[in-house]
């Protein structure tokens, strides 16, 4: 359970990006955070874990209140926040099984990640989560000899080696295809529901978000302008969001059948690879 | 009627943009600059009858190089050469391990302010001055030899190696950092993490590269009395035994050469 209480973030700029943000998101509940560019999507979310430092709200992790936090209280509530990046933001050079392995870095001392000597059940946890996104044999690959999609489900995996109580997603699909665009999203909100996992996934795609989140909150100029299931957001709602324009040809696949392959990446791993 | 407004329409005479709009400043800077050129071209003294005796020396000089003599004086050659190898080998070393920390206490996007200040400041300290007059204050410090040689080195290496390995650190994709950063991991694991893999291969390049530039640098420093094949130059130079220091250049640059193919496969691979 995440519960953001009246955030605001003034840049030293002097741009205000939140102006009093509240919500919360209940577990195993997938929100789309969508908005303009600027809006604060990003802000929004690095706020929660603090890799952008609030100036003034609250942010509730399960009764743990992470602005209040010093530096190694935080680290360690940061182990519990996984983060998958637009971009993936993996580390290029390091291979798979590092890639994924470091998302226990806030749970093993400096000398044993620098020896990459992780505990047995770190290893055992990477190997599963590789096999659950399908990228088993690329454990020793070099990150940057995959393609898009399977870059992005080692981050995906790397945020779940936290074992997080939260997970924040910043445009996953913003350099992927619509087609893998849809699988990373299928991946991201069935592991989600296996796990009972809150997610706050930041995304311009709006159809794809409709087709995926439970939930919407719809963010512009640092404010909450929506809140509501996807069903909801009608053609007056986006222009709330994002200002005039012609939203009729939006509307192109929401009804499509969904989940012909209830679950692609578990029943035929190959099909996966894109 | 559309046709008519097109056909009357003006062309348009496009040129590009001179970089320095008024035309008077432009010419005055032009024409300033080349009689300053004038100026000072004609205001160094030349002796021609000197440049005329110089010529038949330097005529010598070349002779000798044309000739080389590695057999009279090859035990000193080789001593120097195990010497300057020695130097540059240590002195790399060592500024390698001393450069690493300086370099990502000079990195402004990882260091705190203070760290950064005073790893500049290290770094300033090294640049400012040329080699050969660190050689002079060594050898005044240490005597002559090669100690005062692989302290120059060092000394030299830590400015170049930490200031290029500073600029790669603060040229990262941060985004990377921020992925480590949000895991829990800490100071150390970040950069052990998120910084190290993204610099190594330019550290490793660098560091050959210096690698070349001590050996060569051993050679010129041994001149001023820090040792190595530079003194044993120094001493064939002194006695006109030009065809041993024709040798001994043979020698130095055919160590450059090796130098320079190994490290640039050893770059390669390291990528």
């Amino acid at each position: 359970m995440l519960r953001v209480d009246n955030l605001r973030k003034r840049y030293r700029t002097g741009d205000e990006a939140l102006k009093g943000v509240s919500f919360s998101v209940p577990d195993g509940e997938v929100v789309g955070l969508i908005g303009p560019s600027g809006a604060g999507k990003s802000t929004l979310i690095r706020c929660i874990n603090r890799l952008v430092e609030p100036n003034d709200g609250d942010v509730f992790l399960n009764e743990l209140n992470v602005t209040k936090l010093g530096r190694g209280d935080l680290k360690r509530a940061r182990r519990r926040i996984g983060m998958i990046f637009q971009e993936y933001a993996l580390v290029e050079r390091l291979s798979v099984m590092e890639n994924v392995l470091s998302g226990r870095l806030g749970y093993v001392s400096f000398w044993q990640s620098f020896t990459r000597r992780f505990p047995q059940s770190d290893v055992d946890k990477a190997f599963s989560l590789l096999e659950r996104v399908g990228l088993t044999d690329h454990a020793d690959k070099r990150a940057d000899a995959l393609s898009g999609g399977q870059r992005q489900r080692v981050g995906i995996a790397r945020a779940l080696e936290q074992d997080p109580e939260l997970l924040l997603i910043d445009e996953p699909t913003a350099s992927l295809d619509p087609k893998t665009s849809r699988q990373i999203m299928r991946l991201i909100t069935e592991i989600c529901r296996e796990r009972n996992l809150p997610a706050i996934i930041n995304i311009h795609d709006v159809p794809l978000a409709q087709a995926f989140v439970d939930r919407i909150v719809g963010l512009q100029e640092g404010e909450v302008v929506f809140d509501g299931p996807p069903s909801d957001l009608t053609e007056d709602v986006l222009t709330r969001i994002y200002g005039e324009e012609d939203w009729t040809t939006m509307h192109g696949d929401q009804d499509e059948p969904e989940d012909t392959h209830p679950h692609p990446a578990r029943n035929d791993p190959t099909a996966e690879l894109v | 009627m559309t046709t008519d407004q097109i056909s009357t329409t003006t062309t348009y005479v496009w040129r590009k943009q001179p970089f320095i709009k008024s035309p008077v400043t432009r010419w005055g800077l032009y024409i300033g600059a080349l009689a300053y050129l004038l100026l000072a071209a004609f205001s160094v003294p030349v002796n021609w009858a000197r440049v005329w005796e110089g010529l038949d020396r330097g005529w010598r000089f070349v002779e000798g190089f044309l000739v080389p003599d590695f057999a009279s004086r090859w035990g000193d050659i080789v001593i120097g050469m195990q010497e300057s190898l020695t130097m540059t080998v240590t002195s790399t070393v060592v500024g390698i391990l001393i450069s690493i920390p300086i370099g990502i206490g000079a990195a402004r996007n990882i260091a705190p302010a203070p760290v950064y200040a005073i790893c500049r400041g290290v770094i300033a300290l090294s640049r400012s001055f040329q080699e050969i007059i660190i050689a002079i204050l060594f050898v005044a410090m240490f005597g002559f030899g090669p100690f005062a040689g692989f302290l120059t080195l060092s000394f030299a290496t830590i400015g170049f190696l930490s200031k290029l390995l500073a600029e790669d650190i603060e040229d990262i994709d941060e985004s990377q950092t921020e992925a480590i950063r949000s895991t829990g991991g800490g100071w150390w694991q970040i950069v052990n993490y998120a910084i190290q893999p993204q610099v190594m291969p330019r550290l490793i390049g660098l560091s050959l590269y210096r690698l070349d530039i001590n050996f060569r640098e051993s050679a010129v420093i041994g001149i001023v009395g820090a040792g190595g094949i530079g003194a044993t130059l120094n001493t064939a130079i002194d006695r006109y035994e030009y065809d041993t220091a024709g040798a001994i250049l043979i020698v130095i640059i055919l160590i450059v050469m090796v130098a320079e193919y190994s490290s640039g496969y050893v770059r390669k691979w390291a990528q």
